[in-house]
């Protein structure tokens, strides 16, 4: 992945969010608008959410973040909002693979040491998560390569773009 | 070492002998999205430079979660569906066809397939022995371009089901049971991989069920063997040839091994709002209901009506209960419409409505009012999966649905037979 670093405040959620939490099926007309359905991302969850949240802020999950609907919409309105990073204790499968997909970093780590609205920056490259508000740092897990590969050309369209298929 | 089930199936696909863990690039048998996820799906097809498919046979769109369409901007997305259909060949199943998951198993996968679909309950498919599981649109996207995924080999958690079940427990009951021990995230990249005395007795319509809800503890796919049922079933739909026998070595290497007793299960309900929140029928207090669900890719199979209409039968669902029935697929409508098992349960006071989705994502055929609650043969009961946070929506087996609908309340089916 290129060195990238990211900065911006967290706003907590509990364990187990789904995708219809973050991307409600009574929205289900709105999903071929996707930046009329990210005014409502998260709404199920914290209906401020989608007015709060600023550009580069992260999404701080639990357990289970993401379980669910295949509905890659869920993560594509999450990055649409601004948010540069959704950070859990652990990820549902599909909405993991989602993430990197539409190029947003899914990053496991122990969230616990994350309170609401606390200033992080994040060092991909390095893994470590700097907890300015609190003065720590937490690790997080590598992505296996393949992810990696996929995330720093941009996403998965862009990959097989690029590629004309898989490169991986 | 031997292999699992899903081990056999990527590595035949792979083009090289595979076992857990390992990442691999696949071919792909069969591919598909729905209305909610295809329109995505298309437009990344598009944006990647595509402009033909590989597979279009086996590229299928499925209209069914807002089947027929309660609103035009979902009409327009149905439209974007059937144009891509035509220019590119791929198969659009219309409103009326069914649930993707039920059409999948009737018509296009084959033991030994691997299956990629934009919706997770994909894993239903894993019934047939087929490897499939769900994933986005930009990975089908790729499925419909290339007919190519990428993933990494699951390992697998055996479960072993011994028994048979006492009456008025039901295969419903044994995934319920068995989501509330492995939890919502237990089987996480793992594939669940079935077998037992207890499959000797199980219908096909029950494997179904139980693959469909595989994804509901985390899991990839949810397996059973290709075996003498299954092959009755595909010959039943003209399909025999596609037939072939698959199951796991005996030394295959399992991470995990899961006894359960079948004859002990008692009929379960998952309560609000997750999956996993798992209690026998019994030890719920006596919790009012005001709609009833009997449906979806999980139980809206010809069975699950027959079994409703034998409880119903000659009764009236409750005052002031809602009973909403969808057939899962045309065949199954039809069907159900010759046995007389629609009249059945249409005297009794259900709303049927065409084969679909209905009203398990919340889009539209019965949205609960704020503070009410539904129970429901589904598969999630995630708050807002029927369109409104401020509902509760509790799961069970059709006959739980069946006679609860009838008393008014989640009741205890075993007391149909008492
Ligand atoms: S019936 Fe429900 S769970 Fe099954 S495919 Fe349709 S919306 Fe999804």
């Amino acid at each position: 992945m290129e060195q990238k670093k990211l900065k911006g405040n967290s706003f907590k959620f509990g364990d187990d969010i789904s995708t219809d939490l973050i991307a409600p099926g009574r929205y289900f007309h709105l999903r071929s608008n996707l930046a009329e359905l990210a005014k409502h991302v998260l709404e199920d969850a914290d209906p401020q959410f989608a007015k709060k949240v600023k550009k580069g802020d992260f999404v701080v999950g639990g357990r289970n973040f993401g379980l669910g609907s295949s509905r890659e919409h869920a993560p594509a309105i999450i990055k649409l909002a601004g948010v540069g990073a959704v950070l859990a204790k652990s990820f549902a499968r599909i909405f993991f693979r989602n993430c990197i997909n539409v190029g947003i970093p899914a990053l496991i780590c122990d969230t616990d040491q994350i309170d609401e609205q606390n200033l992080l920056e994040i060092d991909l490259s390095e893994g470590i998560i700097y907890n300015r508000s609190k003065d720590t740092q937490i690790q997080f897990n590598p992505l296996p390569p393949v992810m990696i590969k996929i995330l720093s050309d941009g996403g998965l369209t862009e990959h097989i773009k690029k590629n004309k298929g898989f490169n991986l | 070492m031997g292999k699992t089930i899903a081990e056999k199936i990527i590595s035949s696909r792979a083009g090289r002998q595979v076992q857990a863990k390992d990442i691999v690039v696949v071919d792909v048998d069969v591919v598909m999205a729905q209305d909610g996820t295809g329109p995505l799906a298309v437009s990344q097809v598009e944006k990647m430079g595509f402009s033909k498919i590989k597979k279009p046979s086996s590229s299928i769109l499925f209209i069914d979660h807002a089947a027929p369409s309660p609103r035009k901007e979902l009409s327009n997305s149905h439209m974007v569906l059937r144009k891509f259909a035509q220019q590119t060949g791929a198969v659009v199943s219309d409103v009326g066809e069914g649930v993707c998951h039920q059409l999948l198993v009737e018509q296009y996968v084959c033991p030994g397939d691997v299956v990629i679909g934009a919706d997770s309950h994909t894993c239903t498919s894993g019934a047939l022995g087929a490897f499939a599981t769900g994933m986005g649109s930009t990975d089908i996207a790729v499925g419909f371009a290339l007919a190519q995924t990428w993933l990494m080999v699951p390992e697998t958690i055996h479960i072993n089901l011994q028994g048979t079940l006492p009456k008025g427990v039901f295969a419903k009951d044994i995934i319920i049971d068995l989501i509330g021990k492995i939890t919502s995230d237990g089987a996480t990249y793992k594939a669940l991989e079935f077998s037992g005395s207890m499959l000797e007795t199980m219908t096909i319509d029950d494997r179904f069920t139980i693959s469909n809800m595989a994804v509901e503890a985390g899991a990839k796919t949810g397996l059973f063997p290709a075996d003498q049922v299954t092959e009755a079933y595909l010959a039943e739909r003209g399909r025999k040839k596609c037939f072939q026998e698959i199951k796991a070595d005996a030394d295959a290497a399992y991470v995990q091994t899961i006894d359960m007793d079948c004859s002990k299960l008692e009929p379960m309900v998952s309560k609000p709002h997750t999956v996993d929140n798992t209690v026998p029928v019994d030890q719920l207090d006596r919790i009012s209901i005001d709609q009833v669900f009997l449906g979806s890719c999980t139980n809206g199979r010809l069975g699950d009506l027959a079994l409703a209409a034998e409880i119903l039968k000659g009764k009236k669902v409750a005052s002031g209960i809602r009973l909403i029935v969808v057939p899962a697929s045309r065949e199954v409508y039809l069907k159900a419409i010759q046995k007389g098992i629609i009249e059945v349960l249409t005297q009794a006071g259900a709303a049927v409505m065409a084969p679909g989705c209905g009203p398990c994502v919340g889009v539209h055929e019965g949205i609960l009012g704020d503070g009410e609650v539904c129970l429901s043969t589904q598969n999630r009961n995630f708050k807002g999966r029927m369109g409104n946070p401020d509902s509760y929506i509790y799961l069970c087996s059709p006959a739980t649905a069946a006679w609860s609908a009838v008393k008014g309340y989640i009741a205890d089916p075993r007391e149909v037979w008492a």
